[in-house]
């Protein structure tokens, strides 16, 4: 509920949500000036777990920085750990084998159904509704537990290496998934979408909350569940297809109403779409290597190179300089929240805070992902 | 009823440790309704099924040291837990466990037990005040609010009840229901009012989850918003003492519904009553407060009183017009 | 494609003297007696291979017209980084652009500025995902972005008096 009423400048306070708060995911400090409840500006203030890994880019070599790409957003790790093995393998041009392309697709569709459960989770304790958290986590735990297995962790992956995967999927972990997805789908209608979707205070609690426009995403750069909450069709695996996603059958929702509802909606439906890209996958899964012909030690051609993927919080970009030394000269992680985040200040102003907390929710953001 | 000294020593008694077991075991009850809601088991290490776990959080919070931030008024900082709970232990002079058992028969015990509401409503205005943190200022704002809106609509339901029961005395009121279900106010078949009393008992049976400051009306102590709202500041037994009190305020909401609505000590079907009776009804309702609590997100702060002002109070009056009328026909 | 093409030469009325580029990508880095310099212009790169459509390399007043171009055709800034050529004594700024939806197009621009005093116009005036991209660059390498609203570090600490990504930043 955006504001009718005349915001009084002069009696105003500061508030500082953070960066110690339950709602703000991660370590995020927010100045907010308020009137009463309603506020008048808002200004994130990042770097509160800034780690400088650009930096630490540059001090070793390129397969050192593997473990660095799943602390950042550390719960789509592994499609963190996808660009990157992206941008460096254009780079480099090593080629990747089908199976292994298909092991990195499944997984990071794995992970990217355990990333929207942990939002979905999270989003519903800052409205204050406790429950839901336990029944996400229990699917979370399955998925962990499939990824274990092969990946050997439970939260921040280094599984995939230039050329392909480190590790193959054995037989246990496809009747795995595909029992989890039975019994995700199973669970998706009543617990998800019965008991909180079609509950009336959620509806009224996020519905005509926080509106986005398509022009302000554009303007602000924001991607993923953000822009296709606002109608904008934009899903990197479709418009600027990467590894195998042509072969597969999913669709993009993308909803119209701008609204956390809209946000909301679309994450829930993606995780559908996730499953069914996993099915697709695991019924098609080739034979035959899972690692490519990479050198030793990498040396790429000097250039500028880019890769772009999807992940849960939108597009991930990876801006390499190579100068053909064995270090990178330079890594640019374009992270998807850093840019949702940019328009926060400019939507939040004139909404009441409790509002404004639950579409700070709806925007999905990993404050470690912001800071890197 | 004799006055001696002995039986107001009794009842003291009596009431402290009902005030107490339940205090500290109301907390047991809602972690393990929390947890089965949640399909998990709650607290099961500390004695058999955690019925120890009460024990071992209240020495735990004895032990720990009051601190007193730097900016607070002190007397009122440490004033306003005690005062949370002062309201809900007397209120249970008041109440009717049975026909023999009631500490001290009022004639106008209704009111008095929301005078008192209203004083545990200052408490926590003071908490959050004296606390000196601005979200703490925020929530009792908040909790003020909130509470007073929902007063309203709550006296309002209660004086429909007044009215066919002829008397402010809730031994009264509880006498007039005794007989079987029937005769209960909330289907008091008598006069028509079965039409207008389950309105009553949905509208106060709301407003009593608002007045305790319970989910989804928990906009007081908005965990995520908030922190921990008026109750920030507050460490070891100041906090122990808003949450005991809060345990309490549920208690006497339950213990108020049950005299106003369901008979009091009265058995369902006309067989002997008794003290038990009385209650399995207050902990069946307050297993639903509990139950809805883990089941509902929070509403927002103007929603809840928009609830308030635009829905219960023109429909409670409406009622009470409705109750009247009916009085009056018949 | 028909986007690339319409961005081309939109962008390519900026160099009016090259219009493009046609010589196969010039690599710069590592000593000076490589390839010579490339000349500002539009060149067309391979997508496939580097993962850009198009890579322009402009001066750094142009840097708002080119803003303004990207604007204009439906672009959004994507990311705003820095590379410190030490070797060279340049700072490089490279702007990202993508589009959201329809035609695929992604663009770099690239400025470069001398080590010394690295000052480039700010473009958060056109996008303002700029804004946080700029202070971002900013804290990193001390490029300065005149006509900033909010000219203030952002991750590091806002006292911090050094520029960490320099190559020759010694902690």
């Amino acid at each position: 509920m955006t504001v009718p009423i005349q915001l009084r400048h002069d009696e105003t306070f500061v508030l500082n949500l953070g960066p110690q708060h339950p709602a703000t995911h991660g370590v995020l400090r927010v100045k907010l000036t308020m009137d009463g409840e309603y506020i008048v500006k808002a200004e994130p203030v990042l770097g509160y777990v800034h780690r400088m890994h650009e930096k630490m880019a540059e001090g070793g070599t390129f397969v050192q920085f593997m473990p660095n790409t799943a602390r950042m957003d550390y719960l789509h790790a592994l499609a963190y750990n996808h660009g990157y093995a992206l941008v460096v393998e254009k780079a480099a041009g090593i080629e990747v084998p089908e199976r292994a392309e298909y092991i990195r697709v499944i997984t990071v569709e794995l992970n990217r159904i355990a990333s929207h459960l942990l939002w979905w989770a999270a989003f519903l304790l800052d409205l204050g509704g406790f429950t839901p958290l336990l029944y996400a986590f229990d699917d979370r735990e399955k998925i962990i537990d499939l990824l274990e297995r092969i990946t050997g962790s439970r939260l921040t992956y280094s599984y995939m290496r230039f050329g392909g995967v480190c590790n193959d999927i054995d037989d246990e972990f496809i009747t795995g998934t595909r029992d989890f997805i039975k019994r995700l789908r199973g669970r998706l209608p009543r617990l998800y979408h019965d008991l909180v979707t079609h509950n009336i205070i959620l509806i009224k609690r996020i519905k005509d909350i926080g509106f986005i426009t398509a022009e302000q995403c554009r303007r602000y750069g924001a991607t993923g569940p953000v822009a296709r909450g606002s109608g904008i069709n934009y899903d990197i695996r479709k418009n600027e297809p990467y590894s195998v996603y042509p072969e597969f059958d999913f669709d993009v929702p993308v909803f119209e109403e701008c609204d956390s509802m809209a946000r909301y909606m679309v994450r829930l439906q993606e995780i559908e779409q996730s499953m069914r890209i996993i099915e697709q996958a695991l019924d098609k899964l080739p034979d035959g290597p899972i690692m490519g012909k990479a050198p030793k030690m990498l040396k790429p051609e000097a250039g500028y190179y880019y890769s772009a993927v999807e992940t849960a919080r939108g597009s991930l970009g990876h801006r390499l300089v190579c100068d053909g030394g064995k270090n990178p000269y330079k890594l640019k992680l374009r992270s998807p929240t850093f840019s949702n985040l940019s328009l926060y200040g400019e939507v939040a102003e004139g909404m009441l805070l409790a509002d404004a907390l639950a579409f700070m929710g709806s925007l999905d953001l990993v404050i470690p992902e912001i800071d890197r | 009823m004799e006055t001696s000294i002995w039986r107001a020593l009794l009842y003291l008694v009596g009431i402290m440790a009902f005030a107490g077991l339940n205090a500290a075991y109301l907390g047991w009850c809602e972690r393990k309704g929390a947890a089965r809601v949640q399909r998990r088991i709650g607290p099961c290490e500390a004695g058999w099924a955690g019925l120890a776990q009460p024990l071992c959080d209240g020495l735990k919070l004895l032990s720990k040291q009051l601190v007193v931030p730097n900016g607070v008024d002190g007397i009122i900082f440490r004033v306003a837990p005690v005062l949370a709970m002062i309201p809900a232990i007397t209120s249970m002079v008041v109440i009717p466990f049975s026909a023999n058992i009631e500490a001290r028969a009022m004639e106008l015990s209704v009111l008095l037990i929301f005078a008192l509401a209203s004083l545990s409503m200052i408490a926590v205005l003071l908490g959050g005040w004296a606390s000196g943190n601005k979200y703490a200022i925020i929530s009792s704002a908040r909790a003020v609010s909130q509470n007073l809106a929902y007063e309203i609509p709550m006296l309002v339901t209660v004086i429909t009840v007044v009215m066919i029961s002829g008397s402010m005395n809730l031994r009264e009121i509880a006498l007039d229901q005794q007989g079987g279900f029937w005769h209960w106010n909330i289907f008091r078949l008598e006069n028509g009012h079965f039409l207008t009393m389950w309105v009553s008992f949905i509208i106060f049976f709301i407003c009593s989850v608002a007045e305790t400051n319970r989910a989804p009306f928990d906009m007081a102590e908005a965990e995520s918003e908030l922190v921990a709202g008026f109750m920030t500041e507050y460490g070891s037994m100041g906090f122990g003492l808003f949450m005991m009190g809060e345990y309490l305020n549920i208690v006497v909401g339950a213990c108020l519904t049950a005299t106003l609505f369901f008979g009091g000590w009265d058995c369902p079907f006309g067989l002997t009553p008794g003290v038990w009776w009385f209650l399995i009804k207050i902990y069946i309702l307050i297993f639903t407060f509990i139950w809805i609590r883990w089941t509902y997100p929070r509403t927002q702060i103007y929603r809840l009183l928009n609830l308030s002002w635009k829905i219960l109070i023109p429909f409670s009056l409406a009622n009470l017009l409705i109750t009247a009328a009916l009085i009056k026909v018949f | 494609m028909e986007i690339q093409e319409q961005t081309r030469i939109a962008l390519a009325e900026l160099f009016p003297a090259i219009t493009t580029v046609d010589a196969p990508p010039v690599v710069e880095g590592g000593s000076q007696d490589e390839a010579p310099p490339r000349a500002p212009g539009v060149l067309v790169t391979d997508f496939a291979g580097c993962g850009s459509h198009l890579d322009v390399l402009c001066r750094p007043d142009q840097v708002v017209d080119v803003a303004r171009i990207m604007d204009g055709q439906g672009f959004f800034l994507e990311a705003v980084s820095g590379v410190d050529w030490i070797d060279r004594h340049q700072l490089e700024v490279i702007y990202d652009y993508n589009r959201l939806g329809g035609d695929h197009c992604r663009v770099m621009v690239r400025t470069c500025l001398p080590r010394t005093e690295p000052v480039v116009p700010t473009i958060s005036g056109v996008f303002p995902a700029a804004d946080w991209h700029e202070r971002e660059t900013f804290d990193f390498y001390g490029i300065q972005f005149q006509g900033h609203p909010n000219p203030i570090r952002i991750l590091l600490p806002e006292d911090a008096d050094f520029h960490p990504l320099l190559k020759d930043f010694m902690p």
